[in-house]
């Protein structure tokens, strides 16, 4: 027998269930009850940077949309920067959430392009956005990111694309340009599944 | 930039798998290539944050926070705890958000159509912000258990579900709280994802007589931990090898 180590356990997740809504975008569930609901915007009017949207779907391994999902949206600003690192622009907050249209599962969301940040010793990881999805039926809520088709160069030495042993798994995070805006479909199965992280 | 020190690893093992063929919605909904495992990087060790102009003081008391004409109908209860990471730190001023069903055990939502009755008074949410100490609380009434359709007949045991931030991005959670004492708790085919009984009390809420408001309101008391930060005894590589 040797010591007891005192570490506690983390509490373990469980799905978040159909009506995640209520608690964290009660007006999407149908109803009005907070002066304001977080996560509205992830960089407000007046942040610096090229504007960008983004859409998409979240699909099942039929090939069907998820429309119960809620995705939380995590970037650094235009210059690189999270907030809690530094000086981040102005009206600039870095995070919120996203709902589909219940009927279509159709997402979308708007916000300021990110910057390249300094990964692990310091080495540039290419633009992205960091997208955390829950629903019915996801025990553990999934993490993957969403990079840049017009960012080909610095995705090529991104280090954690690097990390992907498979090329054809790499485009699942590769957001394509579509006229004025982004798409970004994400495969929770199937053939095309996206690569989703054990962070 | 702030330096952030690496989260312990998720484990994995503790934590529900994706796939679990007895949570039916889990089948199709479930990554079934591997995840691909990454150090912490600076995207996942910082996080939101968030503040006291976020939120107001009465977002935690659900017995009020939607009532308009009288309190909700159901059995009062103080929901309360403490935030905590693996190494016992308090995580002070995180969001907590939860949400539930009414005393009957119907949602407000424009999707749930279960047969028991919307309760005026009820609105079903509330967060709060986590004081210097890790503590939250919350006033609510007790969720109703519900029927759902997995098997023919499957019934939720009354459970709250619980959102919790942290410092870093990934630690996020969320999770469902249970109620002491709860026969439907063991037939429950989202509670029996969790492969290991120890993991599967720890989302049992405590009647705690000690929180309790005499002729008011009974107590349950539920800590969330989570992940935990480790430390740098000694530096082996310098910055850039």
């Amino acid at each position: 027998m040797a010591q007891k180590l005192d570490y506690l356990k983390e509490t373990p997740s469980q799905t978040s269930g159909p009506y995640v809504h209520i608690g964290l975008a009660p007006g999407d569930a149908g109803f009005d009850i907070y002066r304001q609901e977080l996560g509205r915007d992830i960089a407000g009017a007046q942040a610096k940077g090229d504007r960008i949207s983004v859409r998409g779907k979240v699909l099942d391994g039929t090939g069907t949309p998820v429309k119960d999902v809620l995705i939380e949206a995590w970037q650094a600003d235009a210059a690189g920067t999270y907030p809690g690192c530094g000086e981040v622009a102005p009206d600039f907050r870095g995070w919120g959430r996203v709902i589909p249209d219940f009927e279509t599962g159709e997402w979308s969301f708007d916000t300021v392009k990110p910057g390249p940040v300094a990964g692990r010793s310091g080495i540039m990881m290419a633009p992205h956005i960091t997208l955390w999805l829950v629903a019915r039926g996801i025990n553990v809520g999934l993490t993957t990111r969403l990079y840049f088709a017009d960012e080909q160069a610095t995705n090529l030495n991104d280090p954690v694309l690097n990390l992907i042993e498979q090329d054809s798994r790499r485009k699942t995070l590769i957001a394509q340009k579509n006229g004025d805006s982004y798409r970004f479909d994400i495969h929770l199965q199937g053939d095309n599944e996206t690569v989703f992280f054990d962070v | 930039m702030t330096q952030f020190p690496d989260l312990y690893q998720r484990d994995r093992e503790w934590h529900p798998p994706a796939y679990a063929q007895n949570y039916k919605t889990s089948v199709t909904r479930s990554p079934r290539k591997a995840l691909l495992s990454l150090e912490t990087t600076p995207s996942e060790a910082a996080g939101p944050t968030f503040g006291h102009n976020d939120i107001d003081p009465l977002d935690k008391d659900l017995l009020r926070n939607y009532a308009k004409t009288g309190d909700p109908i159901g059995e009062r209860i103080i929901l309360h705890g403490r935030v905590l990471d693996e190494n016992t730190r308090p995580v002070p001023n995180t969001l907590v958000e939860i949400w539930q069903a009414n005393a009957g055990g119907r949602y407000r939502h424009k999707k749930d159509t279960y047969l028991a009755a919307i309760d005026p008074n009820f609105g079903g949410c509330g967060r709060t912000l986590t004081d210097e100490n890790g503590c939250y609380s919350f006033r609510t009434v007790k969720p109703g258990a519900y029927p759902w359709r997995n098997w023919v007949n499957s019934w939720r045991p009354a459970h709250i579900h619980v959102s919790v931030f942290g410092t870093s991005f990934a630690q996020r959670l969320i999770t469902q709280l249970y109620f002491e004492g709860d026969p439907l708790i063991a037939k429950c085919p989202i509670v029996n994802t969790i492969p290991d009984q120890r993991a599967i009390n720890q989302l049992v809420a405590a009647l705690d007589l000690n929180a309790t408001v005499p002729l008011d309101s009974l107590a349950y008391k539920f800590d969330i931990v989570l992940r935990g930060y480790r430390s740098t005894y000694f530096e082996n590589r310098p910055e850039g090898n």
